[in-house]
Order: C-alpha cells, then sequence, then structure tokens
C-alpha cells in the first residue's frame, strides 16, 4: 500500500507536484498517467525520499520511506533504467542490491532468469545494454528482494511490444497475488490495459482519479441511430448533456439511462454502449488539454 | 454497459519486520563497488603498478651514494598524492556522474550511512595501500642496494612513516570533502589538483615576497601544514597548525557538502 498525503514541491516560484494525494492498493495496478513534465517522476521521487518534500508526506506499507528498516525488501523502486553506473555488468548491479538487501546469491540468477536476460547478456557492461535491457534488469531489481510494493516510473519505455505484454503480465500477477502497484506511463493505451485504478495528473495537479471502470463511466455511453435529431430532442427534454460525434452521439450518462430515453421517444438505436477508449482517451486530452506542451488537435 | 469493478482486496500474509541494514554490510558493498567497474579495478592495480614503477625508476637514475629508504619512499609518494585523492573522489562522485545513487540511496534510504560507509572504505583503501607501497619501497631498498652492492640504509622511523601515511590519508580526506562538494567528477578531481598542485607554488611565492603572510602561512594554509608531515619531525606547535588548519580547509568543507549531500535532490 502507497499513501500520498497532501504532496507538495516547490521550486522557487513553480510548482511542480502540487497538494497531490491518493492511495494504490494492495492487489491492484495503480496506474499514474500524466503529459511529460507532468510531475510523475517527482512525485514518485518523493515516495522513495530522493527529493525532499516541500510539504505533505508519503508512506509505504505504513511507513515513511526512510523508516525503512530494509527498503529493497518492502518495496522494489524502479525510477530511471538508465541510472545505473555504465561500467557495471548487469549481474554485478544485481549482485550490489542482493547484498545490500542480505539475499542469498541464488536470487540474482533466479531474477536474471525471470526477466529473461541471458547468462551472455548479463556479463555484458551496462552500457551496451538496448534501453528494453536495462528496463528488464531494473525490474530484476526491483524484484530482488519480493516486495510488496512497486513503484515504478515508465517501465515500458524502449521495451519491444513482446516486452510490454510480458511486463504486463508480470504486473498482473503480481497485483493478483497481493502486491501493490504503481506505475506511470504518459502514455494512456499503454495504462488503459494494465490499471485497475487510474491517478491522472496535469501540471503537477491531481485531475482525476478513480478506479478504470468508474472514470470509463464517467466518460459517457456511445449512442448510434438512423433518427439522430429525435434522439437529440429527447435527450435534450430528459436533462441529459451529450455531445455529437462523427456518426454517433457521446452521451454523459450510464447505457441504461440513455436506452430508456430512447425507448420513450420511440427511436431505434443501431448501437448502445459505454464510450469506452474513446472515452478516456478523450478524457485524458480534455483534463490534460490546458496543460499539455502541444495543445490538443481538437 | 460499464464493467463493475472486481474489488480484489486480496491480502498477503503479513510478514515480519526485516532487519535494518547492518553497517558492516554496507560497508562491504561499498568496498566491492570500489572495485567492481574497470576504471576502478585499474585505479586500485595502478597504485601498486605506480608504486613499483617509481621503485624501480629510482633503482635505475637515483644516484647510487643516495640510494636509501627515503629515497623510495619519496618516489612512491608523489604517485600516491596523486592516485589516492582520485579513488577518493570518485568514490562519492560515480553515484551522481553514473546516477547509480539512485539505486543506493534507495536501498539504503539514509545517506549518512553511506557516506559514512564510503568514509571508512576510503581510509582503509587509503592506510592499505600506504603500508602496501611501503612494502614494495622496502622492497626495492634491498633489491637496488644489493644490486649497487652499497649499504641497505633504513632511514625512515616508525613515526615518520606513520606521518606519510597520516598525511595522504589527509589529501585523500580532501578528495572526499571536494567529492560532496562538487558531486561531479570533473569538478571535483580539478578541484583537487588545483588544491593539491597549483596553490602550494602560488603559496611560496606570496610567502617569499610578503612578509605578513611568510608568518602567517603555517597557520592558515593546509598544505603548508600538511608539508610537514612528510618532513618526518612534528613539535606541538606543528600539530596545532595541522589541527588548526585542518578545520578551516577540511572539516568544516566536509560539514558543508555532508549537509548538501543530506539535502539535495537525487535525480
Amino acid at each position: 500500500m502507497i499513501k500520498v498525503e497532501s504532496l507538495t514541491k516547490k521550486y522557487g516560484g513553480f510548482t511542480a507536484v502540487d497538494n497531490v494525494s491518493f492511495t494504490a492498493r494492495p492487489g491492484r495496478v495503480t496506474g499514474f498517467l500524466g503529459p511529460n513534465g507532468a510531475g510523475k517522476s517527482t512525485s514518485m521521487r518523493i515516495m522513495v525520499g530522493l527529493t525532499p518534500a516541500s510539504s505533505g508526506y508519503a508512506e509505504v506499507s505504513g511507513r515513511r520511506f526512510a523508516d525503512l528498516p530494509n527498503p529493497g525488501l518492502e518495496v522494489g523502486v524502479l525510477l530511471d533504467a538508465s541510472a545505473q553506473h555504465a561500467g557495471r555488468t548487469g549481474r554485478e548491479i544485481l549482485t550490489i542490491a542482493q547484498r545490500t538487501m542480505g539475499l542469498p546469491a541464488s536470487r540474482v540468477d533466479e531474477m536474471l532468469e525471470r526477466v529473461s536476460l541471458t547468462p551472455s547478456e548479463s556479463s555484458r557492461r551496462v552500457r551496451n545494454y538496448s534501453l528494453g535491457m536495462r528496463q528488464r534488469l531494473g525490474i530484476a531489481t526491483a524484484l530482488l528482494g519480493d516486495p510488496e510494493v512497486l513503484i515504478l516510473d515508465e517501465p515500458a519505455n524502449g521495451l519491444d511490444p513482446a516486452g510490454i505484454r510480458w511486463m504486463r503480465d508480470l504486473l498482473r500477477g503480481y497485483a493478483d497475488q497481493g502486491g501493490t502497484v504503481l506505475l506511470s506511463s504518459h502514455l494512456l493505451h499503454e495504462i488503459e490495459v494494465i490499471a485497475d485504478d487510474l491517478v491522472v495528473i496535469g501540471n503537477g495537479r491531481i485531475v482525476a482519479q478513480g478506479t478504470k471502470a468508474e472514470l470509463l463511466a464517467s466518460a459517457g455511453t456511445l449512442v448510434r441511430t438512423r433518427d439522430v435529431p429525435t434522439l437529440a430532442r429527447a435527450l435534450v427534454d430528459a436533462d441529459l448533456e451529450f455531445s455529437h460525434m462523427t456518426d454517433a452521439i457521446r452521451v454523459d450518462a450510464d447505457a441504461d439511462v440513455v436506452g430508456q430515453v430512447a425507448l420513450s421517444a420511440g427511436v431505434a438505436l443501431t448501437e448502445l454502449r459505454a464510450a469506452d477508449g474513446a472515452g478516456l482517451e478523450e478524457m485524458f486530452l480534455e483534463l490534460t488539454a490546458d496543460t499539455q506542451r502541444e495543445g490538443v488537435a481538437a | 454497459m460499464t464493467a463493475v469493478a472486481v474489488e480484489t482486496e486480496v491480502v498477503r500474509t503479513a510478514r515480519p519486520t526485516p532487519a535494518r541494514i547492518p553497517m558492516s554490510r554496507i560497508v562491504a558493498v561499498e568496498l566491492r563497488k570500489s572495485f567492481d567497474t574497470r576504471s576502478g579495478f585499474w585505479l586500485m592495480v595502478s597504485i601498486g603498478a605506480l608504486a613499483l614503477i617509481a621503485t624501480i625508476a629510482t633503482i635505475l637514475f637515483a644516484p647510487t651514494d643516495e640510494l636509501d629508504y627515503e629515497a623510495f619512499a619519496s618516489a612512491i609518494g608523489f604517485p600516491m598524492a596523486v592516485i589516492l585523492p582520485v579513488i577518493a573522489v570518485l568514490s562519492i562522485t560515480s553515484e551522481w556522474s553514473q546516477r547509480s545513487g539512485l539505486t543506493s540511496f534507495t536501498l539504503v534510504p539514509h545517506r549518512s550511512r553511506v557516506i559514512t560507509a564510503k568514509l571508512i572504505v576510503t581510509l582503509g583503501i587509503g592506510v592499505v595501500s600506504m603500508l602496501l607501497a611501503a612494502g614494495i619501497g622496502a622492497l626495492g631498498n634491498i633489491v637496488g642496494t644489493a644490486i649497487t652492492g652499497t649499504d641497505t640504509i633504513w632511514n625512515i622511523s616508525g613515526a615518520e612513516l606513520f606521518y606519510i601515511v597520516l598525511g595522504n590519508v589527509l589529501g585523500m580526506l580532501v578528495g572526499f570533502m571536494l567529492g560532496l562538494l562538487f558531486r561531479n567528477s570533473p569538478g571535483a578531481i580539478v578541484g583537487y589538483f588545483v588544491y593539491g598542485f597549483v596553490l602550494p607554488p602560488l603559496a611560496m611565492l606570496l610567502a617569499a615576497s610578503q612578509d605578513w603572510f611568510d608568518k602567517l602561512q603555517p597557520w592558515v594554509d593546509f598544505n603548508y601544514a600538511q608539508g610537514n608531515l612528510f618532513n618526518g619531525v612534528m613539535d606541538g606547535e606543528m600539530w596545532a597548525q595541522l589541527g588548526v588548519t585542518s578545520i578551516v580547509w577540511l572539516v568544516i568543507p566536509l560539514a558543508i557538502g555532508v549537509r548538501l549531500v543530506m539535502r539535495s535532490e537525487i535525480k
């Protein structure tokens, strides 16, 4: 379990993290989603004590990170896969972590196997690693102490599609066994397929959070009909917010409500479903529209 | 219809709180870290290699009548004074330059413990290296005088040897301090060379031309005070001078460096 409470980080006049509060629960994958520079990495660095917070606090397994007697056994951390001494071999980096945590040497081989780094790869120096290999090594370091909590910053970066699939299955399995997983990403689709809960951050502030299902629900219902004007009138009469899409209408209401309105109005529907996928993406773009560098191509 | 969130409140069996990482383990890991990269390994090898080269050079080039233990000690002393502080600098700065600190300071969340372990390892390496160098020098003295057929002269006492080791350890501490202050390998190494090799001749010039500085120098110039250690004679006043200058040039900056490291953000 990770608990973040009113976390704020200021750099002079710039507020990188602004009153961020959320909880990542055991047995669930919590996606920390936001555009680049939104404050995800800074928040994560504060959680593990690498960056001092201006105010607020973060707790892992009910304690401040610095109060964990042997953090590697309780929290697996991967903040930046490239932040390793380039002159060490992959195996050596794992060995240092294994010794620091006081684990048997056999754990190193187990972990190398778990992340599919071959003996010849693990005896190479990290400077010769691809980003994907570094991510695998970083994951191995994080999993080494069999921790109950994982904090991973953009772990899928640099992985090929098969690697992303592997990572997804690994984290899913981890959460299903009761682990707490917090992972950040700036890619909605990456998070959407794995996360149970979402925390969406923009400009240092949380703009939305909840279960994925809740956030999908709040994205509304997609409805199609040949008789758009009649349905639109009925929706207005029912006081429902809606917007016209290319060949459909997106309504800010549950599917059963929309279906009821259509039935009363005697409109035949060709499609009625939760506006997921597109809906969440639309929400993500909307929520971060003010904060994104590029702005949103409407 | 949207999928209903399935509450998967799986609770793991509560695990016992792990024991705190003992200091001995952090020291052992830090020691391993000074040898496990190619650059670190060769830096360590170079201590022995340079001592050997200096010894051989002394046998080859020193005038026969000057071939005594002191000649070997001073020949070996110079490369030691260069290389040991660099080792001290890199033990700190590599955590920042190579960004491995992200892992080091997360696995051991108390930075002071990591820094203390590094200090212990640095001092250990310093003392062991100096004793190794002294041994190589002694061997050179025996072999060298056997070749030239002159008497083997042991003109360095135990106390003098201790002074030399202390002098080099102080040099390492200066490197350690600069590493903490700069947290950048080139910056700290250049800083050390300016301190160790550029400032002394300038101070000497100033002392030669300015009478007031000549009188003041022993009390303000750390290099100068350290130099007494290498001359082999230390009286009470010299110890006092060493103490005063090391507080100003070593202890206070070290405290500032530690404070900076404790509060800094590790990216």
